[in-house]
């Protein structure tokens, strides 16, 4: 085995985000964009808005992974890289693994070192808080990226298959969603949460590989 | 073990005389549950008077909201490491009832709520929220089996997708739980468990037990047809051909 293909699968990952014009910017877009619907919505009392704000962009967070995951390995199960990949004899969860990363990195993080600026339009203080919540935001969105990275594995082949990507990927993200909002409150556990969000992450990135790479040899046949 | 379970002739023998045993003696059951629960017992004034005899089907609801996750499960798992198919068969038929009998729970728990506890639903409950999750857990595992296009598709990507749902359930039992305990609100009464008196607890079991059963012979007879269905569509395809 070597490692050529898992290395094709990320640098082709990071090229396919820069692909189709407006490149990475266009999860940063659409991320800003559900944030700002909401004071819309709810009124714009600031108190109020300072009290939702980081859950709102949890949400966001969550709804921007799975707008972007839809044809993160429909393409490749389509055009045959996939069975390229699966032909050299590279394990499938690495692959799966790759392309996730690199697809976290072009259109995860970003939305994490914009948090600051959209909490702040939300009315946080300015203080160390926004940059400790960037750090849950980045580090939450990897566990969102993974697991919705098992359900854009599973439904690879299926048209259309956006809405049930969410479907599926939807309880998946329930730990994350909690264990990210009670790190940002002031509840008593918020101290013991940035530890269950990292533990809930880890877990996703050491089970949700294989879970990948068992859909893409489906997605394969 | 499971390869004696495996075969399907041996399931349709076996279930050909299971089923209507079971659903005979869940009707007994379930009846005799029904009629200690709304008319024998006393109601219980704390528990929200006569609105708690919902018990006696919220309770094997919500056993069975479990129970049969777990089944679907274990089903998925024998089918991915064995390929015994009649495991597949199994999951596929637990899943429309498991996702019905945790709307069940879902519906009677908002209706006990109600008068109870004055509200349809409680977000900061720990258990409401579990058993939400799982309701979606299940829906996602019907959509995703409907969208493959062969029967063996559906049957790999489901076995994939339960497996990791049951890897997820501790942690998503674990994370509502965290959430709940922060802001858990005084007027919601916990359990009725260990201080539940005999006479409710006995039509209780009773009441599980039918609701089981009758799970069991639904699932059973939803795995027959399936059965069936694969044998008319493998004599069609040999008419077909003209073997």
């Amino acid at each position: 085995m070597t490692p050529a293909p898992i290395l094709s699968a990320f640098r082709q990952a990071l090229g396919e985000a820069w692909a189709g014009g407006a490149g990475a910017l266009l999860p940063v877009g659409f991320f800003a964009g559900a944030a700002v619907l909401v004071p819309l919505g709810v009124g714009t009392d600031p108190e109020t808005l300072r009290t939702i704000g980081p859950g709102i962009l949890w949400v966001s967070l969550a709804l921007s992974s799975l707008v972007t995951l839809e044809r993160i390995f429909q393409a490749d199960a389509e055009d045959g890289s996939l069975d390229l990949w699966l032909q050299t004899g590279a394990p499938a969860a690495s692959i799966a693994a790759a392309k996730t990363l690199a697809h976290w990195l072009t259109a995860g993080l970003p939305l994490a070192l914009l948090s600051p600026f959209l909490l702040l339009m939300f009315q946080a203080q300015i203080g160390g808080a926004l940059l400790e919540n960037m750090l849950y935001y980045a580090f939450g969105g990897l566990a969102f990226y993974f697991w919705g990275g098992v359900s854009a594995a599973l439904a690879a082949t299926v048209r259309r298959g956006g809405l049930l990507i969410s479907l599926i990927a939807l309880p998946l993200y329930v730990p994350t969603a909690i264990f990210g909002a009670l790190a940002m409150g002031d509840g008593p556990s918020s101290a013991a949460a940035p530890l269950f969000l990292a533990a809930s992450t880890l877990f996703a990135l050491a089970v949700a590989p294989f879970a990948m790479g068992a859909a893409l040899r489906l997605a394969a046949d | 073990m499971f390869s004696w379970f495996a075969n399907p002739h041996r399931f349709l023998m076996l279930s050909s005389w299971l089923a209507p045993l079971f659903y005979a003696a869940a009707a007994l059951l379930i009846a005799w549950g029904l009629w200690q629960g709304l008319w024998m017992v006393p109601k219980d004034d704390y528990q929200g008077g006569d609105i708690m005899r919902v018990m006696f089907i919220h309770v094997p609801a919500a056993w069975l909201a479990m129970a049969s996750y777990l089944g679907m499960a274990v089903m998925s798992f024998v089918w991915f490491i064995w390929r015994h198919e009649v495991a597949d068969i199994a999951a596929k038929a637990i899943a429309p009832l498991g996702a019905t009998w945790t709307a069940l729970c879902l519906a009677t728990g908002a209706i006990w709520g109600k008068p109870t506890w004055g509200t349809w639903w409680q977000w900061d409950d720990a258990r409401m929220m579990s058993v939400l999750f799982m309701f979606f857990l299940f829906l996602g595992y019907i959509a995703l089996r409907a969208a493959m296009d062969t029967r063996q598709k559906a049957a790999r990507a489901g076995a994939i997708l339960a497996m990791v749902g049951a890897l997820n359930v501790p942690l998503i039992k674990f994370s509502v739980d965290l959430f709940t305990s922060l802001h858990q609100d005084a007027s919601v009464i916990t359990t009725e468990g260990p201080k539940m008196a005999a006479v409710y607890l006995w039509p209780l079991l009773i009441s599980s037990v039918g609701h089981s059963l009758l799970f069991a012979a639904l699932v059973m007879t939803l795995m027959r047809a399936e059965i069936w269905t694969r044998r008319a569509a493998q004599s069609r395809a040999r008419l077909m051909t003209g073997d």
